[in-house]
Order: structure tokens, then sequence, then C-alpha cells
């Protein structure tokens, strides 16, 4: 013990500048060459910031809704709803989620809301939906924004993001660059 | 084939493809071979060695070897629980957080030194920027520390008869500035420029287009996040760790993680294979240990794919799977495979939320901790399957009447009960855990966030992370107070050290006998049969233990949603 515990704290402290101090800073001076200079991905729309990673709470029925979340969509914080697949109170909240979307989209049938829609994320900050989640909103959106649903469906169809490669993954699309592109038209 | 799936299978080939060279660099590293990356790293290594006046070419014998593992990471618990406690009026605080309380803090440290990271706070207002850097120093430390363990053992089985098995600074260093290190820059240059913040700039707050005002937490989050998976740490930056859509911004990102974190207990086998020169013995612990993966992995790739059955019901389209908890960009099979991925390798980081998976899938991932011996985290997975290994030794010695032997040792009654000490510890710490949480349901059972079985398997989960060095959880348990932060905390200490110091005791009592060369008689270790053996020991003992214990949970849960 005695030969060992001046040893351990010298090599401590040295490892402890090295990889909590140098190695870091390595990074952070590459990250400068980044997109944004490592601040994260923003998307800017008539002079207002937006991540474009961070998702946000959209549940006007002029926007394309996004999906649940534990967090309200506040990224001060982060996590999921936590609820086991059996809890009843929480199958009741999907049950509620379920018959509200459909007193919203009148003409939708049960069958086609992705359950995504309906369920909460992990991070309460996802920023997409599948793009049958898109198009499952469309009559409703185009109802009340007053524009032809192919004007809308082309939108979805501009913003989907291909799995990676074409290969791996599955499709999505970015709820807020779907809103923004609503707004442009 | 479905792009969902197709991704998986890359993301596993790739993996596996890469772990073989690394290996190969690995067992490298540690025989003192030249590598391209001297002219860099040997001047920084010597400046570290002389300024803590080690001389690294001092070699240990196994119990000096001991000796110094423990005082130094007895150290950096300190330093934590000084840093965390003081994080309030530290600098480096942009979020003005405030310090963590003692039992919190007792926790955390614990946690980080012994490589689990099991997060009893949220870490975007439980720590500052100083203290994730500090954490991020234990991330590349602890996961040093369980490889730099694997190798004493490395060198204990390859020669004949040795006292000396190298200098525990040394293997330390050399795990985290030659491998850790590389592979850490590489992985979070990538994260920065796929959006993942690198920044000291504190909190930011955006107007949402709905006209919320939100904030945003950033921070050194690639550096951090990199090391966090090459090291199977797993502790995260943000509450909801590497589901969070800064720390794992899109699909690329999530196969480059997934990666990470599997890469090294997947090149420790075969770095194994080359120090030792048998080639022909790691591929039977590789082959073992990707069967028993694929059996956990592939059911609940199914289960998560299929959705919740109670949802299905209700007439909704199952398309994209058990969503609840899960992020649309990586779907429902990357989250599964992620979820037992972590729970094999002892990582714990998660992508989606564990407690809201099916209850099979949860008790796949309750017997990936339990079983804890496929590929299983940096350097500590071979040591535990290194205990298997043994008894399957002994016990197939006895069924055939020869004396036990492993690579030319006998097996004698002192390594099989450090062996049977070290299999059955881990069983009874997440039994007992369990049973004393359950006993006191007065101040547990408000803690739970789900009625029921599953109120149940929350408890058994956070155990069975804790005894396994994991880290994940069924996050709805509230688990920062006393009761959680203190018992698990002796969880982790015991589980840690003890399957470290057991495997390396009977390697080191191994490399001090005599040697017999193998004959006919020898039973052979490296053969495909031996490692069902080893299988069936590891299935019977985990089966024997959890099988009543995962009834009243998981399977319990799953025949009342039928």
């Amino acid at each position: 013990m005695k030969t060992n515990i001046f040893p351990a704290i010298k090599l401590t402290l040295v490892t402890l500048i090295f990889f909590s101090a140098v190695y870091p800073a390595l990074i952070w001076a590459v990250a400068q060459l980044a997109p944004n200079n490592g601040h994260g991905r923003v998307v800017t729309a008539n002079g207002k910031k937006y991540y474009a990673n961070i998702g946000q709470t959209f549940t006007k029925d002029r926007f394309f809704n996004s999906r649940p979340s534990a967090v309200g969509y506040n990224a001060a914080g982060s996590g999921g709803s936590n609820k086991g697949p059996s809890n009843p109170e929480y199958l009741g909240i999907v049950q509620a989620r379920i018959d509200t979307f459909l007193v919203h989209n009148p003409g939708v049938d049960k069958k086609d809301i992705p359950v995504e829609l309906v369920t909460a994320s992990g991070s309460g900050l996802d920023p997409d939906i599948s793009p049958k989640a898109a198009l499952v909103q469309v009559k409703r959106i185009a109802s009340v924004r007053k524009v032809s649903e192919d004007k809308i469906k082309q939108i979805i169809d501009s913003n989907t993001e291909k799995p990676l490669l074409g290969l791996f993954g599955p499709d999505k699309v970015n709820v807020l660059s779907l809103n923004l592109a609503l707004e442009k038209l | 084939m479905n792009t969902e799936i197709l991704g998986v299978i890359a993301m596993y080939a790739v993996t596996i493809l890469l772990a073989i060279p690394f290996g190969k660099y690995i067992a490298k590293v540690y025989a003192g071979e030249k590598t391209l990356l001297d002219v860099v790293l040997t001047p920084v290594e010597k400046l570290f060695f002389r300024i803590s006046g080690i001389d690294r070419k001092a070699e240990m014998n196994w119990k000096q070897h001991m000796v110094a593992l423990l005082t130094i990471n007895f150290v950096w618990f300190l330093l934590g629980m000084f840093v965390l406690m003081n994080q309030g009026w530290l600098p480096l605080n942009p979020d003005g957080n405030p310090g963590q309380t003692a039992d919190l803090a007792f926790n955390t440290s614990i946690s980080f030194v012994v490589n689990c990271n099991l997060q009893h706070y949220s870490g975007e207002s439980g720590v500052s920027y100083l203290s994730q850097l500090f954490l991020m120093f234990l991330h590349f430390l602890s996961a040093g520390t369980g490889m730099a363990a694997a190798v004493v053992i490395f060198i204990a089985l390859k020669e004949r008869t040795a006292e000396k098995l190298g200098n525990f600074y040394n293997l330390l260093v050399l795990s985290c500035t030659r491998i850790l290190l590389p592979a850490s820059i590489l992985v979070a240059i990538f994260l920065a420029f796929n959006g993942t913040p690198m920044t000291f700039g504190g909190k930011d707050s955006i107007i949402s287009m709905q006209g919320d005002t939100v904030g945003v937490s950033t921070g050194p989050v690639a550096a951090f996040v990199a090391i966090k998976h090459l090291g199977t740490n797993g502790g995260g930056f943000y509450g909801a760790n590497s589901a969070h859509p800064l720390e794992n911004p899109n699909y690329a990102t999530n196969m480059v993680e997934m990666f990470a974190q599997m890469i090294i207990p997947l090149a420790m086998i075969f770095a194994f294979g080359f120090f030792l020169k048998r080639k022909k013995m790691a591929w039977m612990i590789f082959g073992v240990m990707t069967l028993g993966f694929l059996l956990l992995c592939v059911p609940t790739i199914i289960w998560e794919v299929n959705g919740n059955p109670a949802i299905a019901q209700m007439g909704v389209d199952m398309g994209s799977g058990a969503m609840e908890g899960k992020e649309v960009r990586f779907g429902s099979a990357a989250s599964g495979f992620w979820s037992i991925a972590t729970t094999v390798i002892s990582t714990g980081s998660v992508n989606s939320m564990h407690d809201s998976s099916m209850p099979l899938s949860g008790m796949m991932q309750l017997l990936a901790m339990m079983t804890n011996a496929f590929y299983g985290g940096c350097g500590v997975g071979i040591l535990n399957f290194f205990i298997f290994i043994i008894l399957a030794v002994f016990i197939s010695g006895l069924m055939v009447g020869r004396t036990p032997e492993f690579l030319g040792k006998k097996i004698e009654g002192r390594e099989m009960k450090i062996a049977m000490i070290v299999a059955l510890l881990h069983p009874l710490l997440i039994l007992a855990g369990t049973a004393l949480a359950t006993a006191f349901p007065e101040i547990t059972s408000a803690n739970l966030n789900n009625p029921g079985f599953h109120g149940f398997s929350e408890m058994l989960y956070e155990y069975t992370s804790s005894a396994a060095n994991n880290g994940s959880g069924f996050e709805g348990l509230g688990d920062n107070n006393p009761w959680w932060n203190i018992t698990t905390g002796f969880i982790l200490i015991l589980s840690r050290f003890i399957p470290i110091i057991g495997p390396i005791a009977i390697a080191g009592l191994l490399a001090n006998k005599k040697y017999i060369p193998e004959s006919a008689g020898t039973l052979r270790t490296d053969s495909a049969t031996f490692g069902m053996m080893v299988l069936a020991v590891i299935v019977i003992i985990t089966a024997l233990s959890f099988f009543p214990s995962l009834t009243l949970g998981p399977i319990a849960e799953y025949f009342s949603m039928r």
C-alpha cells in the first residue's frame, strides 16, 4: 500500500490532466471545423433559430403533429415515460391519444394511425416521424390550411429522408422541416 | 430485405470483421512490439511515468498487481466524491447545477470507478461540466483497469512457469493511450461532424414554432460519448443517454456508437488468441459468446418489431413495432439489437428505454446481465468467461475421469474454491438485493413507476445492472434516494473487484505451477465440444440461479398480457 499510494496519486493527476483537459481540448479544436462550430445543427427561419435535431411540441391542427413526449420537448432535460407495456394507466393514456387523434382527423381509419404517433419517444425530444405518420395527417392539414392534398404530399415527399445509403435503417421525416415548408406555402 | 434488419446485420458484421485486425493490434501493444503510434505516444507515456516516479519495467506478481489496482481505484473514488459534492462552487458550471448529496456522490463516484455508470442523476441538471470531464477521465481509466486485469491473465497463461506478470501501471497506461485514446479521437470527431455538440457554452434557449420557450442543454458531448462507448462505460452525457438526439443524431452515428461499444470486447478475444498464440482457443471463446449473444438478441428483435399486443388490440397500425421509449430514426429493430448488445457487453448505454420494452425482451436484457459472460465489458468479459472455463474444465475432467488441466496446468481445490465463490457471488448479490428491497415495501414501493409484475422487474433490473456493472436501468425506478444509492453502491464494489481478484488469483496460482506438456490424454480445451460444455455450464448456472426470480417478473407479466 505505502509503496503504491504516492505513485498512484501522481499518476492520477497527470492522467487527469491528459484525459480531462488535453483530449477534450483536441476534440473541441477539431469541432470548430464542424457544421456550426460544434454547437449542434441549427436551422434559421424568419430570423428565428431552431435546433434541427431537437423535436418540438406540435399539437395544433395546422401543423404536422409530432410524437407525444414525456418531457414536453423541453431539451433542458430528457427522458421517456418509462411505462411498462402492461401498465393499465399507460394503456389508458394510449387509448385516449388514439381517440383524440380520431377527433382531430375525421375520416381517418383507426388502422392507419402509426403506433409512434400515440407513443412517447425515449428521449422525449424525437425530431422525426415516419412518412406514414405524416401522410395520415395530410387530410386534416389540407382542410385547415385550405390547400390541395397533393401539395402537402409533395412536401412530405421532398422532406422524406431515405435509409442510410438507401440500405440501412428506417425512412423518416423531420417534423420541423415539414412545418417550416408548410409555413412557406 | 427490410432495411431495418439489414442495418442491424451490417452493424454487427462490420464490427466482427474489424475486431480481428484490431485484436492483433491490441496483442502487439501488450507484447511491447513496435506500432505506428510510437512516434507520438511513446514520449507522452514516458512523461507520465517520469512525473509519477514509476518504473514501468518493474514486474509484479499477482498480489502486487491487485494492491496497485485497488490503491489507485481508491484514489479515484475519493477524488470523485470531492468533485461531485463540490461541483456547485467549482469552475466550469455554466448551468449552475448544485453539488450532489453525499449518498448520490458515493453512488456516482463508485459507479464510474467500477465502469458501471449507474446514473441516479440526469446529466442535464445533476452534474457540472467539470464533473462531466472528470467522469470522462474515469471512463478512460476504469476501462483501462479492466483491460490491464485481463492482460495479467494473458501473461500468466502464456508463460510456462512464471512469478512475474508485467507491471500494472504500464498495462493501465498502455490500455488508455494506445487503445482507448486513438479510437476515441476518431469516434468523437465523427460525432462532432454529425451534429453532436462539443462546446463549453452552457444551456441555450429557443422559442419553438408554436411559441413555447424551451431550454437546450449542450456541452462537451462528442468527446464524452466516444469514450463512454469505447470503454464500455455507458454513462450518458444527458439523462436520455444515446436516445438523445444530440448524443446520437442519426442512423450513421447509431451504427458507429454500436460499433464503438462492441469492438474492444470482441477484439480482446482475438487479442487473447494472438497473444498466447492459441488462435483456435480464441475462436472457441468467440463461438460460444456469439452463440449466446444471438440466442438473446434474435428473439428480442422479433418481439420489439412485432410491438405491444395490448396496443395492437386497440386497432392502430403496428408497422413500426414497439415504439414506446424508442426513436423513429433508429426504429424498433436497431433498438432491440442495441438493448441486448449493451447488456451483454457491460456498457449500459441505451438508445431506447428498457423499462418500456416488451416483457420477454426485458427478460433477455436481464439474462444478458445475469450471465455476464458473453463478450462482456472491456477486459472483464474475458475475466468472467475465464471462471466458466475453469468450472467447465473441472466438471468435464471429472466426467471423463481425468485430472482437470487447463493449458498444461492442473486445476485443483484452491482454484475451484475461488472460481465457485466468484460464480456464486453474482446471483447472491442480485437476489439478496432484490429480496431486501421487496422485504421493505414501505421504503421501496413508492419508487416504482409501474404496478404489478413490472414493478418487481424494475427492482430486479436495478440490482442485476449493479451486479453486472452494467449501468442501464428500468429508469422508471426513482433511484436517487439513500436506499438505492447505498445498497447498489456496495453491490457495485463487491461485484467489480471480486470478479477481478478471483480470476487473477487463479491465473497467478496456475502460473506458479509446474507445466505438464500436453499429450494424447489431455482434455482439449479449444474444441467445439469443449465450447458446448462451457455454454452448458453457463446456461445451467444462470437458469438455476435466476429462473424463479424471472418468473415473478417478466414471465408473469408476459402471461398476464395474453
